[in-house]
């Protein structure tokens, strides 16, 4: 995508890091929990607290975890990687170091594949994964003077994945994050909630003239929802534009974005420059993966939503639209796919992407929680194709599943529901009408053949919309003819 | 009773095992000697009241037929370690009443097989230093005396406060670390047996960190015996210490034959360093002598890149300090000296007034070494360098089963008679600090005094995990050296 400045087009260029919280019982490094939520400072070891003399332990789960994103990315794995500090002053840092990987990450070159509207798709490149630990919370807002640190969340297991600078506007910025956060959820790796701030996403920003080197990049701290991220990105990438067309020159520098005003501003400037002097950590052994573990791990990957959607689209014959939407939660395949079963897929489809996710949507919950099952679902779609109901009827049908929970067949029944294709009492009906509507009916029989979609209208309503339409049609037709 | 103070680890197990006395008699007889040892200012922590309960205990499981392996053994511990609920400062004022909430793995060890706690011992701050007057509390001063001369001499560092208690009868035995020579120097300067195990022998969680990749937990004892029986405890892997070796432990007491014939003895050439005195020279050639009637072969080998360890090793472990020390910033624990508004400037009042003067000189260089611009020109090289070392033994340890080099290049000093001087306290460190580098066991024994009457240790290296055969040749030379000389001051 280009924007047009005052002085000709620009193109963005976007890179992203994204800080995934691991899901993981316990710490990166200690036993400690890692619940959300639970009260300041109750879910910390002396490890996490680096009390003197406390050492760190690596979690094997955690990682288990990063192989498995690390090859769900179709990354390459490195069986050798290593653990090294990052040295700096936090008050919710209580090392004084972080211990992250530097030079030999566990996780190096992968791909994300970007669906775009339209179906098309786009190829992003992964620079790396690492595992890193996560600090403590300062909270400044607890006290007048003082500032309060939780250390909770210290210690917690983060991958932090770099993107290549491979995006070239905020919607494909966009599109990554709800790609990588479906993959992710999908492998189980990460829940990829950002409010809770499971999911943390630092954006590079940097503009060019198209087919120019590199601009320089600003990079955009910590934002924490996918909206935001393309609202900076936006701006970000305005505002650059902006300075350069008035002949300034673009900092590298670190922003943050201030999501009530939609701007990004400058952190405030640190008195020293980190030099973070990362180093190997003493206290930990390089990292050996055995290669026939990394093959098992590889063996218990699910199907992942890029090769769902494929088998969507060949199975089902779905669009690449309809299949890139009902793969892109593993519930919501799942949900689709058994209501598919046996059959309609395109009438399936239709149905879980207009009405189940319409409803799901004014309800405000997820799949998970959807007060229609997916048999019910099913149990519906038969009801139309059986005859039982009628495909308008079908939606006050599912209205009411929504209500109720109900089978639909037990809706159908006590609602007398049931389609009538008895054509006496159809063609008892017909005659009431064109009785009562004998100046209409010689309207059309002089011509005036539109009425008669207006016929078939009166002969619904008088059924109560119970009448088999296309047997009302057939009669109806007849009928008028005279 | 206050022959028991003389009684070795080994002599005290016969004795309370055959009821000569109980844990209890042993426990206060050291207690007392603790306390007319406070002019050497050995202990940070006296705890004689937690000394009489263990020995209680102990006594009371010996009477149901319990008795653990060091039951009733009454031990200092470096105030490196920390001990649940009991002071844990490193020698440091950043630690100011620091209780810590868990015991080390290897104090846990030592508690678990029955031994007893007479207290904390005093140690160069943060174990940086050779000579014991670095730490926060005063200086120790060594129970040796030069004879007709009454300045007092440092017992060597950082395990200073150890080795002055063991030497001067005050405890029976001691834990102490060593990073670069931190227990066998001391050792050496005080006349006692000292042990530095292979890196990964012993675990090292629980024990506050000066150089993780260096740092050593060790015995400190008065013969090779003691050290074999107290290695024996200390060690064994523990799963909370990534570093620690995941390998059985020997029995090392069993290792002591005194059979040394066939075995082949390393004599670095290299180790002839300058300005080394005559008499050390002299001490040297004379454990060659013993070791060779004892049947034992000398041969000459190389370790070419010795020169390179002293400056190798205060790159290695500075860098690793100023990492290991950020953790001392006033938030959660020690020291906290709130000056001004911000932060930062919490953090440079606490650490100004919560360091001493050698912990902030490595800790400046430390940070140098690793910053940006720096990092390979000094720590990268270093590690290559500490990996030509390595090397450099491994080649000479296939023409030699161990190493045989005098522990340290002087005898002991007088108390501030190095201290304006880094570098020459440094030296101090030159045969033992390889040793460290290599990651291999050292051993030092008493094995004759100075022509001033002040002992002298020689250093037994061996082969990474092959303790046995140190203190098998160890306590050949201990023999063979009869030392049984005393300091001037003894406690008990």
């Amino acid at each position: 995508m280009l924007i047009e400045g005052k002085t000709g087009p620009w193109e963005i260029v976007i890179g992203l890091e994204v800080h995934a919280q691991v899901i993981s019982k316990a710490k990166l490094f200690s036993g400690a929990a890692t619940d959300f939520g639970a009260e300041p400072n109750t879910q910390v070891s002396p490890v996490d607290a680096a009390f003197p003399g406390m050492l760190p332990v690596i979690n094997r789960f955690c990682v288990e975890q990063a192989v498995r994103t690390g090859l769900g990315l179709e990354a390459q794995i490195n069986l050798v990687s290593v653990f090294d500090r990052k040295n700096y002053f936090y008050a919710d840092l209580p090392a004084g170091y972080q211990i992250s990987q530097y030079q030999r990450p566990i996780v190096g070159k992968g791909k994300i594949t970007l669906d775009l509207p339209g179906g098309e798709t786009r190829e992003v490149g992964i620079t790396r994964l690492h595992l890193e630990q996560d600090a403590g919370k300062s909270l400044h807002d607890q006290h007048p003077t003082k500032t309060y640190v939780d250390l909770n969340r210290a210690g917690v297991a983060l991958m932090e994945i770099v993107s290549e600078p491979d995006m070239r506007s905020p919607e494909e910025a966009g599109a990554y994050l709800k790609k990588l956060r479906s993959i992710l959820r999908y492998l189980g790796t990460c829940d990829g909630n950002m409010e809770e701030g499971s999911m943390r996403c630092d954006c590079n920003v940097s503009v060019r003239r198209p087919g120019e080197p590199y601009g320089t990049r600003c990079e955009i701290k910590n934002v924490n929802s996918v909206r935001f991220v393309m609202q900076a990105i936006e701006y970000e990438a305005r505002r650059q534009i902006e300075v350069l067309e008035d002949g300034g020159t673009i900092r590298q520098e670190t922003r943050l974005f201030d999501s009530g005003r939609g701007v990004t501003r400058p952190m405030r400037t640190k008195e020293h420059a980190h030099d973070y002097r990362y180093f190997p950590d003493p206290d930990l052994l390089p990292l050996v993966l055995d290669p026939a573990w990394v093959e098992e791990i590889r063996n218990s990957l699910p199907e992942l939503p890029d090769a769902k959607k494929a088998r969507f689209m060949r199975e089902y014959k779905l669009s690449a639209y309809d299949a890139g939407v009902l793969a892109a939660e593993r519930e919501s395949a799942d949900y689709y796919e058994r209501v598919a079963k046996g059959r309609d897929p395109k009438q399936a489809a239709n149905f879980v992407m207009g009405d189940l996710f319409g409803a799901l949507n004014r309800l405000g919950v997820g799949i998970d929680r959807s007060p229609v099952s997916a048999e019910n679902l099913g149990r519906l779609i038969d009801l139309v194709a059986d005859g039982t109901i009628s495909g308008r009827l079908a939606k006050d049908v599912f209205a009411a599943m929504v209500e109720t929970g109900q089978d639909p067949a037990t809706i159908v029944e006590e609602r007398g529901l049931r389609q009538v294709t008895d054509t006496a009492a159809i063609e008892q009906a017909i005659d009431a009408v064109m009785a009562r509507e004998a100046a209409k009916v010689a309207e059309y029989r002089g011509g005036k053949e539109k009425l008669f979609g207006y016929f078939v209208g009166q002969v619904m309503k008088a059924t109560q919309g119970k009448a088999n339409p296309a047997v009302v049609n057939d009669l109806l037709r007849k009928k008028l003819a005279g | 009773m206050t022959a028991l103070t003389r009684l070795t680890i080994a002599e005290a197990r016969a004795g309370l095992a055959k009821k000569e006395f109980s844990a209890r008699e042993l426990a206060r007889a050291f207690t007392a000697a603790v306390e007319r040892a406070k002019p050497l200012n050995a202990f940070i922590t006296e705890t004689p009241e937690k000394a009489l309960e263990m020995a209680d205990a102990s006594d009371a499981r010996r009477a149901r037929g319990e008795a653990l392996p060091l039951d009733g053994i009454p031990l200092g511990i470096k105030d490196l370690f920390c001990t649940k609920g009991i002071l844990t400062t490193a020698g440091s004022h950043i630690l100011d009443g620091f209780h810590p909430p868990y015991e080390s793995t290897v104090t846990q060890k030592l508690w678990d097989a029955g031994a007893v706690c007479l207290g904390k011992l005093n140690m160069d701050e943060f174990a940086m230093g050779s000579s014991n007057t670095t730490s926060y509390y005063g200086p120790v001063e060594s129970p040796w005396r030069r004879p007709g001369d009454n300045r007092p001499l440092v017992p060597g560092g950082s395990s200073g406060g150890s080795a002055a208690a063991v030497a001067a009868r005050a405890v029976m035995a001691a834990t102490g670390t060593d990073t670069g020579g931190s227990i066998r120097q001391p050792a050496g300067f005080c006349g006692i047996v000292g042990m530095k195990p292979t890196y990964g022998r012993c675990s090292r969680w629980g024990i506050v960190a000066f150089a993780s990749s260096l740092d050593q937990a060790g015995p400190m004892t008065r013969t090779v015996r003691d050290a074999a029986i107290m290695l024996g405890v200390m060690a064994g892997h523990d799963p909370k210490d990534s570093t620690s070796a995941p390998l059985p432990v020997p029995d090392f007491e069993k290792a002591l034959t005194g059979d040394v014939r066939g075995l082949k003895v390393g004599i670095p050439r290299e180790y002839r360093v300058d300005g080394m005195p005559a008499e050390i020279e002299r001490l040297w050639a004379e454990g060659v002598e013993w070791l060779k009637a004892a049947g034992a072969q000398p041969v000459e080998i190389s370790l070419k890149m010795t020169k390179y360890a002293l400056p190798t090793y205060y790159i290695i472990a500075p860098a690793e300090a100023s990492s290991n020390l950020a953790r001392y910033d006033g938030v959660r624990f020690g020291l906290r000296v709130e000056e001004g508004q911000s932060l930062d400037d919490m953090y440079e009042a606490t650490r100004a007034a919560g360091f001493g003067a050698e912990v902030k000189r490595r800790i400046m260089i430390g940070t140098y070494v690793l910053s940006a611009g720096y990092y390979d020109a000094y720590y990268l090289k270093a590690q290559r360098v500490r990996k030509l070392i390595a090397n450099d033994f491994k080649a000479a340890f296939e023409h030699c089963d161990v190493i045989l080099t005098p522990t340290a290049p002087s005898a002991a000093f007088a108390i501030g008679e190095k201290s304006d001087d880094p570098i020459a306290m440094y030296l101090n460190d030159v045969f033992t600090v390889p040793v460290n580098l290599a990651g291999l066991p050292g051993l030092s024994v008493p094995a004759g005094l100075s022509s001033e009457g002040l002992p002298l240790g020689l250093q037994v290296i061996g082969r990474a995990f092959d303790e046995e055969t140190v203190l098998r040749v160890g306590e050949v030379i201990e023999k063979a050296a009869a030392f049984t000389a005393e300091p001037a001051f003894t406690a008990g």
